[in-house]
């Protein structure tokens, strides 16, 4: 079958690997029709997660059709159209009970501090991921939702990550009606967070990035107000100038590692690998919010550490919080919200492309071409 | 760049026409999140019924933060050659212990070598510009990639006239 193959930093390649196996009685083995290439992955393309390891396939954000499945497999069968959530969760440990589905301690051997997600490093258990023509889906009990009737594929597709991460985003903010809610990072996952907090009825949302089409695409997608942080001077002062010098609500970190504005963070984060990962929106998001406000963080940062004024944190009794989006826990509201036409997550789908093409896919996301927001790999076996 | 906006108490619109404006709005919504169900469960300890273990027929290194496999694991990539080596002597720290994740980064730059070589002994020669994905640049920045191009030639010549010119 054809499969994405990391050869290391910023170098991916299709190639053809062998036909996943049943390992496993909970497994089911999916053929692949929609992947997406998802932001967290250009944390693992640009080689700064630990533990990734060369001739691994990525892909957490998958959809597809059930073509075999385990001995004790008994919620799906064969010929069922399935999204997958990233996260793969056993649904009996006791964070599983506890509807902590990303947080699973069944699903990762290789680090206790992350659960088992598809195609991200063996930090995260060393899964194969879903950009490939076929993927083995473990725990199929738990994780894969079948497909409702009707529902848009690129619509499930965006319902495994993008759409989840950016509802709990919001969710963990803890917003009240009229408050102002400031989201760092314009990808889909910030998008998605600024669009999801007016269903918590924030009165004003406000999202900053320095990519100006993505400001724009915020700007209609989201009905907020996008501002690029080279124009605005600090983001600390325009906060504080914009809520008569008390601070925004809540922020919301949607950008993690890979963030640009702060040639330190750049440069110790993301060239010299000394941080996690650049932690600049964490940064602006601590010294943006006001006393007693709260932090919500779904942007990606590797597992070392990060600078960031923790200090700010305590002085100014900031609630900090943050987790892998438990996506099984929130299907079921947000497929409803998808179907209602309340959210639209396909139009955020900016390109679709060839499997075969994933390293121009890799490229034209990872450097913003062609006013990219969000690319969509699909399989030769699925139809177009 | 110096801010002469004045302090302003800019609570925006009204936002209530936005479509779903609200409807998940809950006043229970308070800082327990993510714990919104909790059960205490972890109290008991690790006594869960836990899942059928997949066979371990291949090396699976685990954290030393717990006593076992987990019931299912990923069987992309086992350890092998020298980046292998190092990822072995990693898992022997803890996830607490630079002495674990900086020798998994090293391990990540030689298994880059590894690769290299690997196409090699197949046969195969890695076509790096391919998989970097340049013919996206091809389609949609061609003056950008032109410019990449230009500096890299300019670069390259210079470097060749003063070597060529040290020979001399």
């Amino acid at each position: 079958m054809l499969a994405m193959n990391y050869r290391g930093p910023k170098r991916v390649r299709i190639d053809h690997k062998p036909m996943p196996e049943i390992l496993h009685p909970e497994d089911a083995i999916v053929r692949v029709t929609r992947s997406c290439i998802c932001g967290s992955d250009l944390h693992l393309y640009n080689g700064n997660v630990p533990d990734t390891r060369v001739g691994m396939t990525f892909g957490h954000e998958f959809t597809g059709e059930v073509v075999e499945i385990g001995a004790e497999v008994t919620k799906l069968k064969v010929g069922d159209n399935v999204l997958v959530p990233f996260n793969i969760a056993c649904g009996k440990c006791a964070f599983c009970r506890q509807e902590l589905y990303g947080n699973c301690h069944e699903a990762n051997s290789q680090a206790t501090a992350v659960g088992g997600i598809f195609g991200y490093s063996h930090t995260a258990g060393g899964y194969n991921g879903g950009q490939a023509e076929y993927v083995r889906v473990p725990y199929a009990n738990v994780g894969p939702t079948v497909i409702p009737e009707g529902m848009d594929l690129d619509d499930a597709v965006m319902l495994t990550d993008v759409v989840p991460t950016g509802y709990q985003a919001a969710e963990m903010g803890g917003i009240q009606k009229g408050d102002t809610v400031m989201v760092f990072g314009a990808g889909p996952v910030g998008i998605m967070a600024a669009r999801c907090a007016w269903l918590f009825g924030a009165g004003r949302v406000i999202i900053i990035d320095h990519v100006e089409y993505r400001l724009e695409f915020a700007r209609n997608y989201a009905q907020c107000e996008a501002y690029n942080f080279n124009e605005i001077g600090d983001p600390a002062v325009f906060a504080k100038k914009t809520t008569d010098s008390l601070g925004v609500d809540v922020c919301i970190d949607a950008v993690g590692a890979e963030a640009a504005g702060n040639a330190m963070q750049t440069i110790t984060g993301r060239k010299m690998l000394l941080q996690a990962g650049s932690a600049t929106a964490l940064h602006w998001a601590i010294n943006c919010v006001k006393k007693g406000g709260i932090v919500s963080i779904v942007g990606v940062y590797g597992p070392t550490d990060n600078l960031v004024p923790i200090g700010n944190v305590v002085n100014k009794g900031i609630t900090i919080r943050a987790n892998q989006a438990s996506v099984k826990r929130l299907l079921p509201r947000l497929i409803k919200h998808v179907q209602d036409g309340v959210l639209d997550p396909k139009a955020l789908i900016t390109h679709r492309l060839p499997l075969e093409e994933v390293a121009e896919g890799y490229r034209l996301f990872a450097t913003k071409l062609d006013n990219c927001i969000k690319p969509v790999l699909i399989p030769p076996s699925a139809k177009l | 760049m110096e801010d002469n906006r004045p302090f302003e108490n800019n609570r925006g619109t009204d936002p209530t026409h936005i479509k779903g404006w609200g409807i998940d709005a809950d006043p229970k919504n308070d800082p327990t999140y993510p714990m919104k169900k909790r059960t205490n469960e972890e109290h008991k300890g690790y006594t869960w019924e836990r899942p059928t273990q997949q066979p371990i027929n291949i090396e699976v290194l685990h954290s030393i933060e717990r006593p076992n496999v987990t019931a299912v694991f990923g069987t992309s990539v086992p350890p092998s050659g020298l980046s292998g080596m190092i990822r072995r002597l990693a898992f022997k720290k803890s996830e607490n212990d630079y002495g674990h994740w900086l020798p998994l980064i090293l391990a990540d730059r030689v298994n880059v070598v590894e690769g290299i070589i690997e196409d090699f002994v197949q046969g195969k020669f890695p076509n790096i510009l391919g998989e970097k994905g340049y013919k996206a640049d091809l389609q949609h920045n061609k003056t950008g990639l032109l410019a990449r191009v230009a500096i890299v030639a300019g670069i390259t010549a210079a470097i060749v006239m003063l070597a060529r010119r040290d020979r001399d």
